[in-house]
């Protein structure tokens, strides 16, 4: 069979192929888990945010990080580590100083904005799947040009988590004096994973040594960065990891709160 | 001893096509282009196919196979049910020219408007100096075999074509981020250069372009995110402006990037010449006889010939010569004689201050 060569010129058509995607295998899978998983968490927060008490417990001084700092006049007493300025009205969240930050710090993060561009927003659902719009101007307009502001919620995340050390260590102070007990380990626990998953920020990565041209000149920015890229690898396992220990943090002291269950105390 | 496996492979160019079956053998330990060799030695021998080095280092064999970006020699059919039918078409995102084989010249534009690189002002060739620790973030770049898969599976253009001439694609971000990192690069705007001519906004970082890249640079976490946050040093972060105000350090002061970027073989810039040949000035030939004259007077470049759409015929197919035109141009031969090697600068011709 004898073919005649065709010469390339200008403006010529793609593939005529069918089918919008010839993928094979369950593409479909991790953008529906990421909306089952982002959409429970999203409801648990909302319900447990707007739901006013057994946030705090005395007895042991577990404050949940839902609830930190609690800044409404409808604070429990001891709760509010910082005063009590705000209404109490109940379309004000107790912690409303800090949850919008950590809210637009996790909306804005490079993974989050990965996950939901392709589990809800379907840009592209996945890779080599048509996404579902007819025009794309991606983060170059407003307001998606806003997701370049994450850098400043990274450093009001940085703020935020050093309230909430302050309340996991506040909370192995008890009225009975020194003490801890599940609740603390769970509190502490908690804590460490949040910082894990805000050193690991892109934009941290980047202000850490990520920016410099020269590492040889900043051997201690080197070497940060070098640790901070090693928890960045690991930004997505901490993004879910964090969710599912804010929600179990939250979860625990709202038990032992309404005592559903008593805390195992292991020292006082 | 083999089996027989099923194939669909697209068939067609530009005025249309469709997939056809095909039942081909198959043996242990080959792959996708193992097997399309195989049907163009049996049933399919007109089937078009651009292949080169079969190692997965020459990008040639770029293709979809049961819908994934993939370079075919490197994708093994043990991978794939005994009785599954294996879909193979050619690249969605370019132009078809025949069956398998699409036309990625778009890149080849794009590469030609990305800045190269500017050598530093004060160091002459010779006298580069690097740490390792400096480069190597760059050198994870340049493992980029072009293969043009990331290119391909970008939903920004593969999905909207409205936006090719606005976005150069992942594959030329980690260009300009291999040179933005690189320590002797002089170049001082290429944040602003790819947020506003190459349209670095348009990404959304979803990743696919790390997805299947064959050579597993992390395109998106290495190369596209810390551009956009230099991008954010420069446009959005006061904190970081007030800083180099303060400490007069951090990296250069803003500088500003107009449209007025050239692209083509043809756009030879006042001032840029060859690094290659020998000069038409005979003092300086005097001179560089007697050794290496790194300052000497080169001629301009001769650019490639371009066709009647103002490109490079890069088709051996149709044009003139056995391959494509010289880089160099068509005034330099090689071997260069020894005494024509040689550097200039630049910004030889700007007056010195």
């Amino acid at each position: 069979m004898t073919s005649t060569a065709t010469r390339p010129r200008g403006t010529r058509a793609r593939a005529a192929i069918a089918a919008k995607t010839l993928r094979t295998d369950r593409w479909w899978f991790a953008p529906l888990i990421t909306v089952v998983g982002l959409s429970a968490w999203v409801i648990y927060a909302t319900v447990r945010v707007f739901m006013h008490k057994w946030y705090w417990v005395e007895e042991f001084h577990y404050l949940t990080p839902f609830y930190s700092p609690c800044v409404t006049d409808r604070c429990v007493e001891n709760s509010a580590h910082i005063g009590t300025f705000l209404p109490g009205w109940w379309i004000i969240p107790d912690a409303a100083l800090t949850l919008p930050f950590l809210l637009l710090f996790r909306l804005t993060c490079y993974y989050y904005r990965k996950a939901y561009y392709r589990s809800f927003w379907l840009t592209p659902p996945a890779c080599a799947v048509p996404d579902g719009h007819q025009a794309y101007s991606g983060e170059t307009r407003f307001p998606l040009l806003g997701q370049n502001l994450h850098r400043y919620f990274f450093y009001a995340a940085a703020i935020i988590s050093i309230i909430n050390t302050y309340d996991a260590i506040y909370a192995f102070h008890s009225p009975k004096g020194f003490g801890f007990g599940l609740g603390n380990l769970i509190l502490l626990a908690n804590v460490v994973m949040l910082w894990a998953y805000t050193i690991s920020c892109h934009s941290c990565r980047h202000i850490i040594g990520g920016r410099l041209k020269h590492f040889s000149k900043h051997p201690l920015r080197y070497r940060a960065w070098t640790f901070v890229s090693w928890l960045n690898v690991r930004h997505m396992q901490l993004a879910w990891i964090t969710l599912g220990t804010l929600a179990l943090t939250d979860f625990y002291v709202m038990a032992v709160a309404a005592h559903w269950f008593d805390d195992l105390r292991f020292i006082n | 001893m083999g089996t027989k496996r099923q194939f669909r492979i697209w068939r067609g160019d530009e005025s249309g096509g469709d997939l056809q079956d095909y039942a081909v053998e198959v043996n242990e330990g080959e792959v996708v282009l193992d097997v399309i060799h195989r049907l163009q030695a049996t049933d399919a021998p007109d089937l078009a196919c651009r292949w080169n080095c079969k190692a997965g280092k020459c990008g040639s064999c770029s293709m979809e196979i049961n819908g994934k970006p993939r370079l075919s020699c490197m994708t093994r059919m043990s991978t794939f049910e005994d009785d599954e039918t294996v879909t193979v078409t050619p690249l969605r995102t370019f132009p078809v020219i025949r069956d398998l084989v699409t036309d990625v010249s778009f890149n080849y534009e794009k590469a030609r408007e990305t800045p190269a690189f500017a050598p530093p002002a004060d160091v002459a060739p010779g006298e580069y100096r690097m740490q390792q620790v400096d480069v190597e973030r760059s050198q994870e770049f340049r493992k980029c075999i072009e293969c043009y898969l990331c290119q391909n599976v970008c939903h920004v253009i593969r999905d909207h074509e409205e936006n090719k001439p606005a976005f150069s694609g992942p594959r030329f971000f980690i260009r300009a981020a291999e040179l933005d990192m690189h320590p002797l690069d002089a170049k001082t705007d290429r944040k602003e250069y790819a947020q506003s001519e190459m349209g670095l906004g348009f990404c959304n970082i979803t990743k696919c372009c790390t997805e299947v890249c064959p050579e597993h640079i992390k395109i998106t976490d290495n190369g596209i995110i810390p551009m956009k946050e230099r991008v954010v040093d420069r446009r959005y972060d006061p904190l970081v402006w007030l800083g180099s105000k303060i400490f007069r350090r951090g990296q250069v002061p803003q500088t500003s990037v107009t449209s007025e970027h050239h692209s083509g073989a043809g756009s030879a810039q006042s001032g840029v010449h060859s690094h290659a040949g020998g000069s038409h000035d005979a003092r300086s030939e005097a001179q560089a006889q007697k050794g290496v004259n790194w300052h000497r007077q080169v001629p301009h470049p001769t650019a490639p010939p371009l066709d009647a759409n103002g490109k490079l015929p890069l088709t051996e197919l149709t044009f003139d010569k056995a391959a494509a035109p010289s880089p160099f141009g068509d005034d330099v031969t090689f071997p260069l004689p020894p005494e024509h090697l040689n550097f200039a600068h630049p910004q030889q011709d700007q007056p010195k201050h």
